[in-house]
Protein backbone atom coordinates (compact mmCIF):
# COMPACT_ATOMS: atom_id res chain seq x y z
CA UNK A 1 0.00 0.00 0.00
CA UNK A 2 1.22 3.33 -0.73
CA UNK A 3 1.97 5.35 2.44
CA UNK A 4 0.00 8.38 1.12
CA UNK A 5 -2.69 6.60 -0.23
CA UNK A 6 -6.57 7.11 1.56
CA UNK A 7 -7.35 3.51 2.97
CA UNK A 8 -3.62 3.37 4.76
CA UNK A 9 -4.23 6.94 6.42
CA UNK A 10 -7.51 5.55 7.51
CA UNK A 11 -6.26 2.40 8.94
CA UNK A 12 -2.98 3.99 10.35
CA UNK A 13 -5.08 6.02 12.62
CA UNK A 14 -7.92 3.58 13.24
CA UNK A 15 -5.82 0.43 14.42
CA UNK A 16 -2.30 1.11 13.79
CA UNK A 17 -1.69 4.85 15.48
CA UNK A 18 -5.15 4.81 17.11
CA UNK A 19 -5.45 8.22 19.03
CA UNK A 20 -5.78 7.21 22.70
CA UNK A 21 -3.82 3.95 22.84
CA UNK A 22 -0.75 4.64 20.80
CA UNK A 23 -0.38 8.71 21.05
CA UNK A 24 -2.04 9.26 24.17
CA UNK A 25 -4.22 11.97 22.86
CA UNK A 26 -7.55 12.29 24.70
CA UNK A 27 -7.17 10.65 27.45
CA UNK A 28 -9.50 12.64 29.75
CA UNK A 29 -12.81 11.36 28.15
CA UNK A 30 -11.13 7.83 27.56
CA UNK A 31 -11.12 7.67 31.27
CA UNK A 32 -14.15 10.01 32.49
CA UNK A 33 -16.97 8.51 30.56
CA UNK A 34 -15.86 5.47 30.04
CA UNK A 35 -18.14 3.70 32.75
CA UNK A 36 -21.33 2.79 30.24
CA UNK A 37 -21.45 1.33 26.79
CA UNK A 38 -24.08 3.74 25.09
CA UNK A 39 -22.21 6.88 26.73
CA UNK A 40 -19.06 5.60 25.36
CA UNK A 41 -20.62 5.44 22.13
CA UNK A 42 -22.37 8.93 21.85
CA UNK A 43 -18.94 10.45 23.11
CA UNK A 44 -16.97 8.58 20.04
CA UNK A 45 -20.08 9.74 17.50
CA UNK A 46 -19.52 13.35 19.00
CA UNK A 47 -16.01 13.35 18.93
CA UNK A 48 -16.22 11.65 15.58
CA UNK A 49 -18.33 14.68 14.38
CA UNK A 50 -15.95 17.36 16.12
CA UNK A 51 -13.03 15.78 14.77
CA UNK A 52 -14.55 16.34 11.08
CA UNK A 53 -15.50 19.87 11.47
CA UNK A 54 -12.08 20.81 13.03
CA UNK A 55 -10.11 19.12 10.81
CA UNK A 56 -11.65 21.11 7.94
CA UNK A 57 -11.18 24.43 9.63
CA UNK A 58 -7.82 23.78 10.17
CA UNK A 59 -7.22 22.85 6.65
CA UNK A 60 -8.98 26.19 5.57
CA UNK A 61 -6.89 28.34 8.33
CA UNK A 62 -3.51 26.71 7.60
CA UNK A 63 -4.00 27.58 3.47
CA UNK A 64 -4.49 30.99 4.56
CA UNK A 65 -1.86 30.94 7.39
CA UNK A 66 0.48 29.91 4.45
CA UNK A 67 -0.41 32.65 1.95
CA UNK A 68 -0.09 35.64 4.23
CA UNK A 69 3.56 33.72 6.01
CA UNK A 70 1.88 33.97 9.63
CA UNK A 71 2.76 30.68 10.42
CA UNK A 72 3.77 31.29 14.06
CA UNK A 73 -0.01 32.32 14.56
CA UNK A 74 -0.93 28.84 13.88
CA UNK A 75 -1.70 27.22 17.85
CA UNK A 76 -3.78 30.08 18.29
CA UNK A 77 -6.15 30.75 15.35
CA UNK A 78 -6.49 26.39 15.48
CA UNK A 79 -8.02 26.82 19.25
CA UNK A 80 -9.99 29.57 18.04
CA UNK A 81 -11.40 28.62 15.19
CA UNK A 82 -11.91 24.98 16.48
CA UNK A 83 -14.01 26.20 19.18
CA UNK A 84 -16.21 28.83 17.42
CA UNK A 85 -16.97 26.42 14.51
CA UNK A 86 -17.89 23.86 17.45
CA UNK A 87 -20.20 26.40 19.07
CA UNK A 88 -21.64 27.17 15.92
CA UNK A 89 -22.16 23.51 14.83
CA UNK A 90 -23.76 22.80 18.34
CA UNK A 91 -26.35 25.87 17.81
CA UNK A 92 -26.97 24.54 14.30
CA UNK A 93 -27.90 21.03 15.44
CA UNK A 94 -30.03 22.37 18.76
CA UNK A 95 -32.06 23.88 15.93
CA UNK A 96 -32.35 21.79 12.95
CA UNK A 97 -32.22 18.46 14.92
CA UNK A 98 -33.67 18.33 18.74
CA UNK A 99 -32.69 14.41 18.63
CA UNK A 100 -29.56 14.15 17.72
CA UNK A 101 -28.73 17.55 20.25
CA UNK A 102 -29.71 15.29 23.47
CA UNK A 103 -27.54 12.80 22.16
CA UNK A 104 -24.20 14.57 21.33
CA UNK A 105 -25.09 18.21 23.25
CA UNK A 106 -23.50 18.07 26.61
CA UNK A 107 -20.11 16.21 25.35
CA UNK A 108 -19.57 18.78 22.10
CA UNK A 109 -18.51 21.76 24.69
CA UNK A 110 -16.23 19.30 26.80
CA UNK A 111 -14.48 17.78 23.30
CA UNK A 112 -13.60 21.40 22.06
CA UNK A 113 -10.57 21.64 24.78
CA UNK A 114 -9.40 17.43 24.08
CA UNK A 115 -5.96 17.41 23.24
CA UNK A 116 -6.99 14.48 20.46
CA UNK A 117 -8.83 17.44 18.45
CA UNK A 118 -5.63 19.93 18.46
CA UNK A 119 -3.75 17.23 18.00
CA UNK A 120 -5.27 15.79 15.22
CA UNK A 121 -5.27 19.28 13.60
CA UNK A 122 -1.46 19.61 13.74
CA UNK A 123 -0.64 16.35 12.69
CA UNK A 124 -2.35 17.04 9.49
CA UNK A 125 -0.52 20.07 8.87
CA UNK A 126 3.05 18.49 9.89
CA UNK A 127 2.23 15.73 7.51
CA UNK A 128 1.28 17.94 4.92
CA UNK A 129 -1.80 15.81 3.77
CA UNK A 130 -4.20 16.94 1.09
CA UNK A 131 -8.10 18.29 1.63
CA UNK A 132 -8.81 14.45 1.20
CA UNK A 133 -5.94 12.82 3.23
CA UNK A 134 -6.90 15.19 5.68
CA UNK A 135 -10.66 14.23 5.82
CA UNK A 136 -10.21 10.66 5.72
CA UNK A 137 -7.50 10.86 8.78
CA UNK A 138 -10.37 12.98 10.34
CA UNK A 139 -12.77 10.26 10.03
CA UNK A 140 -10.42 7.36 10.61
CA UNK A 141 -8.85 9.01 14.28
CA UNK A 142 -12.56 9.18 15.43
CA UNK A 143 -13.41 6.10 14.69
CA UNK A 144 -10.48 4.95 16.49
CA UNK A 145 -11.31 6.98 19.28
CA UNK A 146 -14.90 5.37 19.30
CA UNK A 147 -13.35 1.96 18.90
CA UNK A 148 -11.12 2.33 22.09
CA UNK A 149 -13.41 4.11 24.36
CA UNK A 150 -16.13 1.31 23.52
CA UNK A 151 -13.64 -1.21 24.25
CA UNK A 152 -12.67 0.03 27.75
CA UNK A 153 -16.18 0.81 28.22
CA UNK A 154 -16.93 -3.34 28.12
CA UNK A 155 -13.77 -3.92 29.98
CA UNK A 156 -14.69 -1.42 32.52
CA UNK A 157 -18.46 -3.09 33.21
CA UNK A 158 -16.89 -6.58 33.43
CA UNK A 159 -14.20 -5.35 36.21
CA UNK A 160 -16.49 -3.67 38.28
CA UNK A 161 -18.03 -6.72 39.29
CA UNK A 162 -14.67 -8.49 39.91
CA UNK A 163 -13.24 -8.45 43.28
CA UNK A 164 -10.14 -6.43 43.57
CA UNK A 165 -7.86 -5.01 46.07
CA UNK A 166 -9.21 -1.96 47.30
CA UNK A 167 -6.50 0.29 46.65
CA UNK A 168 -6.40 -1.02 42.76
CA UNK A 169 -10.15 0.07 42.58
CA UNK A 170 -10.76 3.70 40.33
CA UNK A 171 -7.69 5.33 38.44
CA UNK A 172 -5.21 2.95 39.00
CA UNK A 173 -6.94 -0.35 37.38
CA UNK A 174 -8.40 1.89 34.33
CA UNK A 175 -4.17 2.00 33.50
CA UNK A 176 -3.58 -1.29 33.89
CA UNK A 177 -6.28 -1.90 31.37
CA UNK A 178 -6.04 1.00 29.18
CA UNK A 179 -2.23 -0.85 29.36
CA UNK A 180 -3.37 -4.35 28.24
CA UNK A 181 -5.59 -2.37 25.80
CA UNK A 182 -2.76 -0.65 24.23
CA UNK A 183 -0.90 -3.99 24.38
CA UNK A 184 -3.12 -5.50 21.98
CA UNK A 185 -3.05 -2.72 19.35
CA UNK A 186 0.13 -3.22 18.99
CA UNK A 187 -0.14 -5.67 17.54
CA UNK A 188 -1.82 -4.01 14.31
CA UNK A 189 1.64 -2.54 13.86
CA UNK A 190 3.16 -3.73 10.40
CA UNK A 191 -0.19 -3.41 9.33
CA UNK A 192 -0.66 -2.19 5.42
CA UNK A 193 3.43 -2.38 5.55
CA UNK A 194 5.60 -4.71 2.82
CA UNK B 1 -13.57 44.72 42.04
CA UNK B 2 -13.17 44.11 45.53
CA UNK B 3 -9.49 42.44 46.98
CA UNK B 4 -10.91 39.20 47.98
CA UNK B 5 -10.19 38.31 51.42
CA UNK B 6 -8.05 35.15 49.88
CA UNK B 7 -5.38 37.75 48.74
CA UNK B 8 -4.70 38.95 52.02
CA UNK B 9 -3.36 35.98 53.43
CA UNK B 10 0.58 35.52 53.25
CA UNK B 11 2.06 33.48 51.53
CA UNK B 12 3.48 30.23 52.90
CA UNK B 13 5.29 27.71 52.07
CA UNK B 14 2.22 25.66 51.74
CA UNK B 15 1.18 27.51 49.03
CA UNK B 16 4.51 25.99 47.31
CA UNK B 17 4.48 22.73 48.49
CA UNK B 18 0.23 21.25 47.80
CA UNK B 19 0.90 21.61 44.00
CA UNK B 20 4.11 19.44 44.55
CA UNK B 21 2.90 16.82 46.85
CA UNK B 22 -0.58 16.74 48.29
CA UNK B 23 -2.59 18.11 45.10
CA UNK B 24 -0.06 16.73 42.79
CA UNK B 25 -1.83 17.49 39.59
CA UNK B 26 -0.80 14.04 37.83
CA UNK B 27 -0.94 11.58 40.42
CA UNK B 28 -3.47 13.13 42.93
CA UNK B 29 -5.79 15.47 40.99
CA UNK B 30 -5.49 13.07 37.30
CA UNK B 31 -4.94 16.59 35.21
CA UNK B 32 -2.97 16.76 32.08
CA UNK B 33 -2.07 13.15 31.50
CA UNK B 34 -1.94 13.45 27.99
CA UNK B 35 1.85 14.44 28.15
CA UNK B 36 2.58 12.92 31.33
CA UNK B 37 2.40 8.94 29.34
CA UNK B 38 3.14 10.49 25.48
CA UNK B 39 6.34 11.90 26.33
CA UNK B 40 8.14 9.98 29.03
CA UNK B 41 9.62 7.65 27.39
CA UNK B 42 13.26 8.64 29.08
CA UNK B 43 14.23 11.17 31.78
CA UNK B 44 15.29 13.88 29.30
CA UNK B 45 12.22 14.00 27.46
CA UNK B 46 10.42 14.06 30.85
CA UNK B 47 12.60 16.65 32.09
CA UNK B 48 12.22 19.12 28.98
CA UNK B 49 8.56 18.65 29.15
CA UNK B 50 8.50 19.76 32.60
CA UNK B 51 10.78 23.17 31.83
CA UNK B 52 8.50 23.60 29.02
CA UNK B 53 5.44 23.33 31.10
CA UNK B 54 6.87 25.30 33.80
CA UNK B 55 7.84 28.00 31.73
CA UNK B 56 3.86 28.10 30.22
CA UNK B 57 2.52 28.14 33.99
CA UNK B 58 4.69 30.71 35.36
CA UNK B 59 4.10 33.15 32.19
CA UNK B 60 0.50 32.71 31.98
CA UNK B 61 0.00 32.83 35.50
CA UNK B 62 1.79 36.04 36.02
CA UNK B 63 -0.27 37.63 32.90
CA UNK B 64 -3.61 36.33 34.01
CA UNK B 65 -3.50 37.22 37.68
CA UNK B 66 -1.72 41.04 36.40
CA UNK B 67 -4.86 40.63 34.04
CA UNK B 68 -7.38 39.95 36.54
CA UNK B 69 -9.24 42.95 36.94
CA UNK B 70 -9.59 43.90 33.28
CA UNK B 71 -10.53 40.37 31.26
CA UNK B 72 -14.57 40.41 31.53
CA UNK B 73 -15.89 37.69 32.92
CA UNK B 74 -17.76 36.11 29.90
CA UNK B 75 -15.15 36.01 28.01
CA UNK B 76 -12.28 34.99 30.61
CA UNK B 77 -11.88 31.34 29.40
CA UNK B 78 -11.09 32.55 25.92
CA UNK B 79 -8.85 34.82 26.91
CA UNK B 80 -6.64 32.94 29.11
CA UNK B 81 -6.64 30.28 25.74
CA UNK B 82 -4.94 33.39 23.94
CA UNK B 83 -2.89 33.59 27.09
CA UNK B 84 -1.77 30.42 27.36
CA UNK B 85 -1.02 29.62 23.27
CA UNK B 86 1.18 32.98 23.43
CA UNK B 87 3.73 31.41 25.52
CA UNK B 88 2.87 28.27 24.48
CA UNK B 89 3.98 29.17 21.18
CA UNK B 90 7.26 31.15 22.26
CA UNK B 91 8.19 27.80 24.00
CA UNK B 92 7.70 25.87 20.79
CA UNK B 93 9.47 28.36 18.99
CA UNK B 94 12.60 28.58 21.60
CA UNK B 95 12.83 24.83 21.83
CA UNK B 96 13.45 24.74 17.93
CA UNK B 97 15.79 26.91 18.11
CA UNK B 98 17.88 25.83 21.29
CA UNK B 99 17.60 21.63 20.74
CA UNK B 100 16.54 20.07 17.88
CA UNK B 101 16.92 16.50 19.34
CA UNK B 102 14.04 17.61 22.21
CA UNK B 103 12.61 18.94 19.53
CA UNK B 104 12.60 15.89 17.66
CA UNK B 105 11.87 13.87 20.70
CA UNK B 106 8.78 16.07 21.99
CA UNK B 107 7.08 17.10 18.27
CA UNK B 108 3.62 17.97 18.36
CA UNK B 109 3.36 17.50 22.32
CA UNK B 110 4.80 20.84 23.11
CA UNK B 111 2.45 22.91 21.55
CA UNK B 112 -0.16 20.49 22.75
CA UNK B 113 0.69 22.27 26.18
CA UNK B 114 -2.13 24.47 25.36
CA UNK B 115 -4.64 21.99 25.85
CA UNK B 116 -3.09 20.67 29.52
CA UNK B 117 -5.85 21.21 31.87
CA UNK B 118 -3.44 21.49 34.60
CA UNK B 119 -2.55 25.22 33.28
CA UNK B 120 -6.15 25.94 32.69
CA UNK B 121 -6.98 25.00 35.65
CA UNK B 122 -4.52 27.36 37.58
CA UNK B 123 -5.31 29.92 35.51
CA UNK B 124 -8.86 29.74 36.18
CA UNK B 125 -8.99 28.70 39.67
CA UNK B 126 -6.01 30.19 41.72
CA UNK B 127 -4.16 33.05 39.36
CA UNK B 128 -7.57 34.62 38.14
CA UNK B 129 -8.07 35.29 42.12
CA UNK B 130 -4.42 36.06 43.39
CA UNK B 131 -1.88 38.77 43.60
CA UNK B 132 1.12 37.66 41.31
CA UNK B 133 3.53 36.86 43.48
CA UNK B 134 1.28 34.28 45.34
CA UNK B 135 0.10 33.10 41.88
CA UNK B 136 4.13 32.53 40.84
CA UNK B 137 4.44 30.53 44.17
CA UNK B 138 1.39 28.21 43.57
CA UNK B 139 2.46 28.21 39.85
CA UNK B 140 6.17 26.79 40.69
CA UNK B 141 4.74 24.55 42.99
CA UNK B 142 2.19 22.79 40.64
CA UNK B 143 5.15 22.95 37.83
CA UNK B 144 7.15 21.16 40.00
CA UNK B 145 5.16 18.44 41.15
CA UNK B 146 3.92 18.15 37.38
CA UNK B 147 7.83 17.92 36.40
CA UNK B 148 8.39 15.70 39.61
CA UNK B 149 5.31 12.90 38.13
CA UNK B 150 6.60 13.25 34.47
CA UNK B 151 10.46 12.39 36.35
CA UNK B 152 8.82 9.56 37.48
CA UNK B 153 7.36 7.73 35.18
CA UNK B 154 9.77 8.89 32.58
CA UNK B 155 12.99 7.44 34.66
CA UNK B 156 11.13 4.04 35.91
CA UNK B 157 9.97 3.85 31.80
CA UNK B 158 13.96 4.22 30.86
CA UNK B 159 15.50 2.50 33.58
CA UNK B 160 13.42 -0.69 32.84
CA UNK B 161 12.77 -0.44 28.94
CA UNK B 162 16.58 1.14 28.08
CA UNK B 163 18.73 -0.18 30.43
CA UNK B 164 19.96 3.74 31.16
CA UNK B 165 18.89 6.56 33.14
CA UNK B 166 19.46 10.16 31.42
CA UNK B 167 21.41 7.68 28.99
CA UNK B 168 24.05 6.68 31.13
CA UNK B 169 24.22 2.61 31.34
CA UNK B 170 23.05 1.34 34.68
CA UNK B 171 23.56 -2.30 34.02
CA UNK B 172 25.96 -4.66 32.31
CA UNK B 173 26.08 -6.04 28.94
CA UNK B 174 23.70 -9.10 29.87
CA UNK B 175 21.02 -6.62 30.69
CA UNK B 176 17.65 -7.20 28.89
CA UNK B 177 15.82 -4.15 27.87
CA UNK B 178 12.04 -4.44 28.72
CA UNK B 179 11.52 -2.75 25.57
CA UNK B 180 7.54 -2.68 26.38
CA UNK B 181 8.19 -0.01 28.69
CA UNK B 182 9.13 2.63 26.33
CA UNK B 183 6.60 1.71 23.98
CA UNK B 184 2.90 3.23 24.42
CA UNK B 185 1.95 0.15 26.60
CA UNK B 186 4.50 0.97 28.96
CA UNK B 187 3.32 4.39 29.62
CA UNK B 188 -0.19 2.92 31.15
CA UNK B 189 1.22 0.43 33.08
CA UNK B 190 4.16 2.47 34.60
CA UNK B 191 1.56 5.52 35.22
CA UNK B 192 -1.10 2.86 36.73
CA UNK B 193 1.83 1.61 39.18
CA UNK B 194 2.74 4.89 40.49
CA UNK B 195 -0.71 6.09 41.12
CA UNK B 196 -1.00 2.52 42.83
CA UNK B 197 1.39 3.78 45.59
CA UNK B 198 -0.30 6.68 45.89
CA UNK B 199 -3.45 4.91 46.38
CA UNK B 200 -1.66 2.94 49.02
CA UNK B 201 0.44 5.30 50.64
CA UNK B 202 -2.93 7.94 50.83
CA UNK B 203 -5.45 4.64 52.57
CA UNK B 204 -2.17 3.81 55.20
CA UNK B 205 -2.27 7.50 56.15
CA UNK B 206 -6.21 7.60 56.56
CA UNK B 207 -5.93 4.21 58.40
CA UNK B 208 -3.20 5.54 61.07
CA UNK B 209 -5.47 8.47 61.59
CA UNK B 210 -8.44 6.51 62.16
CA UNK B 211 -6.32 4.30 64.82
CA UNK B 212 -5.09 6.91 66.72
CA UNK B 213 -8.49 8.43 66.96
CA UNK B 214 -9.53 5.35 68.45
CA UNK B 215 -6.54 5.23 70.88
CA UNK B 216 -7.57 8.71 71.78
CA UNK B 217 -10.86 7.54 72.44
CA UNK B 218 -10.15 4.52 74.20
CA UNK B 219 -7.61 6.25 76.72
CA UNK B 220 -10.37 9.26 77.68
Amino acid sequence: MQPDSLWFIFLSAFLVNNFVLAYFLGLCPFLGVSGKLDTAWNMGLATTFVMFVSSLCAYGINLLLVEYHLEFLRLISYIAVIASAVQLVEMTVKKLSPTLFRALGIYLPLITTNCAILGLALFQTMRNYSFFQSLVFSIGAGAGFTLALMLMAGLRTRMDLADVPSVSRGAAMSFMLAGLLSLTFMGFAGLGAH
Amino acid sequence: MATLPSEKKPITLDTFLRGVWEENPVFVMLLGLCPALAVTNSAVNAIGMGGATIFVLLGSSALVSLLRNVIPKQVRIASYIVIIATFVTIVDYAIHALSLELYGALGAFIQLIVVNCVILGRAESFASKHRITKSLVNALGVGVGFTFALLCVGSVREILGAGTLFGLPLFGESFQPWVVMVLPPGGFFVTGGWLLVFAWWKERKQRKLVEREEALHAAG
